[in-house]
């Protein structure tokens, strides 16, 4: 397999664009991405997105896209995997450019959720379960986590996942792109109402538009560009869909497969890994997140988060730009923020954001409640 | 859930009947090809016991469009007396009796009514089993 680079990325800001549509955002990102890495031109383009049937009345986005860029005749398609949708189109990508195949590729991914209310976006991301089970009783996506979290409560104390969010907000005070871009405190989120108990409405990501892109070069083009480069591995597994069907629902296997898969490609060790992105859908996502992939031990992710080694400046930095909390989490387009993100920090270009450990960074991206999880690695060269 | 497919599961949803591996004991609520767990291709049809304990609950605020004028309604993971894990509804409780380990039994009850069709549909959902002492 060759090397793959991100030559170029670019994003919009999150937040209710009542004025913009689905194809809006995705052209706005990936004409960012374009100029960001001085190129015009690609082979191919994957667009990542979650909703678009149930919440645009659309399909068929690769050609819209590829139209709106006027670049149709290149091929481009649409890839899903649930809210994971932006990682898995980031892995066809990948794939695509380590092959040799194609020399460059455009990685879209958003999602316009406004155009929905919330109870359809809560039942748009209920499909990521059976139709005949979940979907059935009416067992969302808040109410599995909510389940979890009450287990995790019970074997391992919870008094410090309200810190998660806390951690987030505290990392997107005057990100110019985050939709919630200020300081959170504890009090405010242990008072804040339950949205399925015990989690509580400020433990739960928003609900936001946005999109952003990332254009992939491989070795031929990457010498012939001026415009500052990462390198990028991803991997990615699966487990069961129903959390309560796995052995151990406490623990997401396929975030550890797909973390020491991608650790294994990329060459690294786990004490090589300067800052993370972690997939804080909700606070419990959050700890089952980092716990899985072997960087906290079980039950002990809260009090990292706690203690500050979370913080900018602390051993582990996570959610560098405020994570999917505070900079927000439009399903399809999440993963390629916390891809752009990465590529800013371990290209010096975070500004006030910037962590002193970039030299390779992580990013998760998980699909319903653990079933599908993406881990990539974006490396400074 | 589209008619065909309500069609298609009823067995389940509405008596808790499925499938179990022979080989490795996974329950399935649809016939599957090839056990999810152990990749067995062998099954036997199963009704599942319709009592179990409540293992973990919480009530949803803000559910989907589905079950919007439901709202506010409690999910809960029970562990059936066979040991089988399922999701389901709670229902005819009081706040007090929502709590781990309770014994709580299947029951049959509308669940919604479904989309512009206006088909209502029935299923299980699972209440407190009379009012008995009930040490976990």
């Amino acid at each position: 397999m060759g090397k793959v680079f991100i030559a170029g990325v670019g994003f919009t800001k999150i937040a209710e664009h009542w004025d913009r549509s689905l194809d809006g955002l995705l052209v706005e990102a990936s004409l960012k991405a374009f100029d960001n890495a001085g190129l015009s031109e690609v082979d191919s383009i994957y667009v990542g997105n979650a909703l678009a049937e149930a919440l645009q009345d659309q399909m068929h986005l690769g050609a819209a896209v590829a139209e709106d860029l006027g670049l149709a005749r290149v091929p481009a398609f649409r890839v899903e995997a649930a809210e994971a949708s932006g990682a898995a189109a980031l892995y066809a990508g990948f794939n695509e450019v380590a092959s040799g195949r194609a020399d460059a590729v455009l990685v879209v991914g958003g999602e316009k959720l406004s155009d929905g209310l919330p109870e359809e976006v809560s039942s748009g991301l209920m499909m990521g379960g059976r139709p005949y089970y979940e979907s059935f009783i009416g067992a969302d996506f808040y109410s599995l986590n909510a389940l979890l979290y009450r287990i995790y409560c019970e074997r391992y104390g919870c008094d410090n996942l309200a810190s998660f969010p806390v951690m987030s907000h505290a990392h997107a005070e005057g990100v110019a792109h985050a939709q919630y871009p200020f300081k959170l405190s504890l009090e405010k989120v242990l008072s804040s109402p339950f949205i399925a108990e015990p989690l509580r409405r400020l433990e739960v990501s928003g609900i936001g538009d946005g999109a952003a892109a990332v254009i992939l070069v491989g070795e031929r083009l990457a010498g012939k560009l001026k415009s500052p480069l990462s390198q990028l591995q991803v991997a990615s597994a699966t487990d069961r869909l129903n959390p309560f069907d796995r052995e151990s629902p406490l623990r997401f296997q396929s975030v550890g497969l797909a973390v020491s898969l991608v650790l294994r490609d990329a060459r690294l060790s786990r004490n090589e890994i300067g800052f993370i992105e972690l997939y804080d859908a909700t606070s419990i996502m959050a700890a089952l997140c980092l716990e899985s992939s072997g960087f906290a031990d079980p039950g002990k992710s809260g009090e990292l988060a706690a203690r500050g080694e979370l913080d900018l400046g602390g051993s582990l930095p996570c959610n560098t730009f405020g994570g999917l909390k505070a900079r927000g989490h439009p399903l399809g387009a999440t993963a390629l923020y916390q891809i752009a993100e990465a590529h800013l920090q371990v290209t010096d270009q975070a500004g006030r954001n910037q962590v002193d450990s970039a030299g390779a960074g992580l990013a998760i991206a998980i699909g319903g409640v653990g079933a599908t999880a993406f881990a990539s690695i974006v490396k400074r060269v | 859930m589209r008619v065909p497919s309500y069609w298609r599961n009823m067995p389940f949803i509405y008596r808790l009947s499925g499938w179990r591996c022979e080989h490795c004991g996974a329950f399935h609520p649809v016939k599957p090809l090839l056990c999810r767990r152990c990749r067995s291709r062998r099954f036997s049809a199963v009704e599942l016991p319709r009592t179990g304990r409540l293992r973990a609950y919480t009530i949803l605020r803000s559910p989907p469009k589905e079950f919007k004028d439901l709202a506010p309604y409690a999910i809960g993971l029970i562990e059936l007396d066979d040991g089988t894990r399922v999701l389901g509804q709670l229902t005819d409780f009081r706040s007090e009796e929502l709590r781990n380990g309770v014994r709580v039994e299947a029951v049959f009850r509308r669940i919604r009514v479904n989309g512009e069709e206006g088909l209502i549909e029935y299923g299980y959902k699972f209440r407190p089993v009379a009012r008995e002492a009930s040490p976990p």
